[in-house]
């Protein structure tokens, strides 16, 4: 069964095509349109998936819409009604939205692919509607190795469900065993603490989970912040439901995620404003809601094992996301492994739409992946194109007939402290780069970290970078841990590695805290050793094992940094002309798009 | 047509006739509004998602 799936409207809009039960194309709206987040009908990505799938939309049987809006907009309804004559002007924003769009997708999902085919014939085609939760589900699940599992989906919101557990199974379906229900959500928690720490809800999350290891869960203000959330803002039971306080959230009906006068009264800290700096208190308290996030998930789980005695577990929802917390619910060892889908968060929707429509219409059964998911499902470029596009810029170039030359030449120069841009087959589907549209650069230069931050990335210096090493490197930098080939758990560097700290090391500020050179891989270790850690297989991304390996050769170090290929705000890149101006108007030194080198 | 019967069947399905005299409201409210008002672009709100 050939089914199309549509994520749309709300955040990272994307698009999947399915053939069997197999992902053989997606793609998120925001890499074609260069918005970030595109929320808009993903029509580029539908243009694309149907393409390189070389299927006409007429041999499309099914379409799949990642959630219900009929059941969403009962919930907008029935909030609205509880909380009048309290958001009144959220309702009257909305309005446009809903009347013009929102309730009527299924006939704006047939008038635009008839716009963008011609006025083919698409009435035959089925456009069936999975919840959302249940579309996450299938993203993980129908993407594992398992046949059977356990699984947890955490996010702000779907239709009612926030957070759902329960069983899926191979063979006889997914079983839901228990949810929790808006306004009583995790991800709108953990939200609640970005918006008041001046990080953009939805996009800086991961920014506020970088933010906390610059604190240290031994500050008594840490535990004082953690025990007034637990006391005032979110009651956690012991199967790690919640019910928030709703005195202090404004989401549910309006227009900011929290009243920052009842916040501030209640943590003693102003709001921080976007452009305001970052004092040591924000790194408290973004510690505080990171622990909590993991106090909460950690008794989830713990329910989870409990109802279903499953020897493994699958994890979705934007708050799959969080790296951390994903390796504390590791650590506990209460399922013998984890599987996230690199696209946790809503764009996986389309996959997970279209994947669930197929095992439900045919019974198709699953018995769990033999390879790991493959997640490079976006487009390349073929040297035509990329020629095409060099001469268009007049720029000169150096073309490698040997793929070998290329990673030892490239290796050079990432050994002397160059800027590499690596772009190089089918873009990665998700937030992460994975070795395709990479920015690459030495970790062992105590420079690297600010350098990359602020001439090439343009973003804030306390980020960290993450790094890359091939799978059978990985035991000799980092302790025992989750070895996740799509970045979605941490992992401690290895003590030998380690410099030690000063005494006062917690003192410092945060500013102090980065620059101290913390071990042998300075740029890639944060401050509390930890890494986000993406492994390297050989079988299933060849090219940027071996540049790997030929810099190991190199250097004697097979770790390197491999950041996204975009600047600050700027989806990640697409295009060999995307690659090619981000090049060009940032710090890089060095662009490779496939076997063409080009320096500045 | 297909979208008043498929609002009708979902409304029977989930066993909320009371939500009915909320979308006249909302219909007559949000048509004014509409009206007032062209642009179909989202507004940040948290509650939409």
């Amino acid at each position: 069964m050939k089914v199309l799936g549509i994520s749309a409207y709300y955040h990272d809009s994307a698009a999947a095509v399915i053939m069997d039960g197999k992902v053989l194309y997606a793609a998120q709206e925001e890499r074609f349109t260069r918005i970030k987040n595109d929320a808009s009908f993903p029509e580029q990505a539908i243009k694309f998936c149907l393409l390189e799938s070389g299927f006409d939309i007429a041999e499309i049987e099914v379409i799949a819409f990642y959630d219900k809006p009929f059941l969403k907009f009962e919930r907008l309804l029935e909030t609205y009604y509880a909380f009048a004559p309290k958001g009144f002007k959220s309702f009257v924003k909305a309005m446009p939205v809903w009347l013009k769009e929102k309730l009527f997708i299924k006939q704006f999902i047939r008038k635009r692919l008839k716009q963008l085919y011609d006025n083919s014939d698409i009435s035959k085609i089925e456009i069936v509607f999975p919840e959302h939760h249940l579309s996450h589900i299938a993203s993980a699940f129908y993407t594992s190795a398992f046949s059977k599992s356990a699984f947890l989906t955490v996010d702000g919101v779907g239709e009612w469900t926030t957070t759902s557990y329960g069983m899926a199974c191979g063979e006889k379906g997914i079983e839901i065993m228990g949810e929790l229900q808006f306004p009583d959500s995790i991800g709108l928690l953990y939200s609640s603490f970005t918006y008041f720490l001046g990080f953009e809800v939805n996009k800086g999350e991961y920014k506020m989970m970088g933010l906390a290891p610059y604190s240290h869960i031994g500050s008594s203000r840490v535990q004082q912040f953690i025990d007034l959330i637990k006391e005032k803002l979110v009651d956690i039971r012991e199967d790690g439901s919640i019910k928030l306080n709703s005195a202090f959230f404004e989401f549910p009906v309006g227009l900011r995620m929290v009243d920052p006068k009842k916040w501030e009264s209640l943590f003693e800290i102003k709001k921080r404003e976007n452009d305001d700096s970052l004092e040591q208190v924000h790194a408290d308290l973004a510690l505080a809601a990171q622990k909590v996030l993991e106090e909460i998930l950690i008794r989830m789980i713990k329910h989870v094992k409990h109802q279903t005695n499953a020897e493994f577990l699958c994890l979705a929802g934007g708050v799959a996301l969080n790296c951390v917390a994903n390796s504390a619910i590791f650590d506990q060892n209460i399922f013998r492994d984890i599987h996230i889908q690199p696209a946790a968060g809503d764009a996986g929707g389309a996959i997970g739409s279209a994947l669930i429509a197929n095992y439900l219409k045919t019974g198709q059964r699953f018995k769990g992946l033999e390879q790991p998911f493959d997640n490079y499902l976006g487009p390349e470029y073929s040297n035509q194109e990329i020629e095409r596009m060099l001469r268009k810029h007049q720029c000169e170039y150096e073309y490698f007939e040997s793929s070998e030359d290329l990673y030892q030449t490239t290796a050079r120069y990432i050994s002397n402290k160059k800027v590499v841009g690596w772009f190089s087959g089918r873009t990665e589907f998700g937030p992460r780069a994975l070795g395709n549209r990479s920015i690459l650069a030495d970790a062992g230069d105590p420079e690297m970290q600010s350098k990359l931050n602020l001439k090439i990335k343009f973003r804030e210096s306390f980020r960290p970078f993450a790094p890359a090493v091939c799978e059978e490197d990985y035991s000799s930098y980092f302790e025992p841990g989750k070895q996740s080939y799509y970045m979605l758990f941490t992992n401690q560097l290895k003590q030998s590695l380690r410099n030690e700290l000063p005494d006062d090391f917690e003192t410092l500020s945060i500013e102090e805290k980065r620059n101290f050179v913390k071990s042998s891989l300075p740029a890639v270790t944060h401050t509390d050793f930890s890494a986000r850690v993406q492994v390297v297989k050989k079988t299933i991304n060849p090219r940027f094992w071996n540049l790997i390996q030929a810099y190991k050769k190199l250097t004697g170090r097979a770790v390197i940094i491999n950041t996204s290929f975009n600047v600050k705000d700027e989806p990640i890149v697409n295009t060999p002309e995307n690659a090619y101006l981000c090049f060009m108007n940032s710090g890089m030194d060095i662009l490779v798009i496939e076997n063409y080198l080009i320096k500045k | 047509m297909e979208f008043i019967r498929e609002f009708f069947l979902f409304l029977k399905e989930r066993k909320k006739w009371w939500l009915i005299p909320l979308i006249l409201i909302f219909v007559i409210f949000g048509g004014l509004i509409f009206l007032t008002n062209g642009s179909a672009l989202a507004p940040f709100i948290y509650s939409l998602f």
